[in-house]
């Protein structure tokens, strides 16, 4: 039962991470990212880690895909972009690249190794079947000067995507004239 | 024999197995994508992969410490694409496009 469970769902996890990568519309592929990240979830689910489970789909597949799928139809590219390579050997590279970054990874996946029976935050993932309470417990005292980090930095995150993304009150420059050297066609 | 029969006895290794085939996939779809916002999306693929093989190890060794660092990587992935498409919509402005390979200004 688990070992159905575990096969069919890696089976829908892969295929649907490798929609996300060839498909041909943006849209299509935050689609598939949705179905990554629920599909991951029940991974997290099979792992006694329930609140991780939820706190995915609440976070990733609705807030981080939404924000995807806003971004691409606020800028209108929800076409088909060709999948043609311009450069000859990038793609070749790729796959050597990949290739060697999956041998590494299954390398040490698969090869001989232990568990040390050292726990960093001296708290079992679950507390009489409550899986809340530990977490908490580890994110406020074990982890309290990181989690404040995170607060600088979500502040940080924010500040910044307004600068960024906030209409300047004078007229860009045109930027093929800001660049008179820019060799080859912007588009 | 013993080989067929550990396939199909799930453990710890099964996941990580798991997470290191997604993290291939994200990073060869950042590899050969140009469109910048799926470039985003294979990140969001590679930091999934992380996740899993954390709380893999959560709960092979019983420690609430993996599940609290996905915490981490949430946070750290939420501001990424916030900053990220933030990015992607001020070049958009200026370029009317978000092919990787039309931002090389700094091409020599």
């Amino acid at each position: 039962m688990d070992a159905i469970l575990f096969f069919g769902f890696s089976a829908i996890l892969l295929s649907a991470a490798i929609g996300v990568v060839i498909a041909r519309n943006p849209v299509h592929s935050a689609l598939f990212l949705v179905t990554t990240m629920v599909t991951m979830s029940v991974f997290f689910l099979m792992q006694d880690a329930p609140l991780v489970a939820i706190v995915q789909i609440v976070v990733y597949a609705s807030a981080i895909v939404v924000l995807f799928l806003f971004v691409i139809m606020l800028l209108g590219v929800d076409r088909h972009e060709s999948l043609d390579d311009g450069r000859r050997f990038q793609r070749p590279a790729a796959a050597i690249l990949g290739v060697l970054a999956l041998a590494g990874l299954l390398s040490l996946t698969v090869g001989h190794w232990q568990l040390g029976g050292h726990r960093l935050s001296g708290r079992s993932i679950s507390d009489n079947g409550d899986n809340v309470r530990p977490l908490a417990r580890t994110l406020f005292t074990h982890f309290a000067w990181p989690f404040e980090v995170t607060a600088v930095l979500l502040v940080i995150a924010v500040v910044g995507s307004v600068v960024l993304a906030r209409r300047s009150s004078r007229p860009a420059p045109n930027p093929d004239a800001a660049n008179p050297l820019q060799q080859g066609s912007a588009r | 024999m013993t080989l067929v029969a550990g396939l199909f006895d799930i453990s710890t290794q099964h996941y990580f197995v798991v997470g290191a085939l997604l993290f291939t996939i994200g990073a060869v779809g950042l590899l050969v994508r140009k469109n910048t916002i799926v470039m985003f999306m294979c990140v969001e693929l590679m930091l999934n992969a992380v996740n899993l093989t954390f709380v893999a190890f959560s709960k092979a060794l019983d420690d609430a410490a993996g599940q609290a660092a996905v915490f981490f990587t949430l946070i750290v992935a939420a501001a990424e694409v916030a900053v990220g498409l933030a990015i992607i919509v001020a070049i958009f402005r200026r370029r009317q496009g978000v092919t990787a390979d039309d931002i090389d200004l700094l091409k020599g």
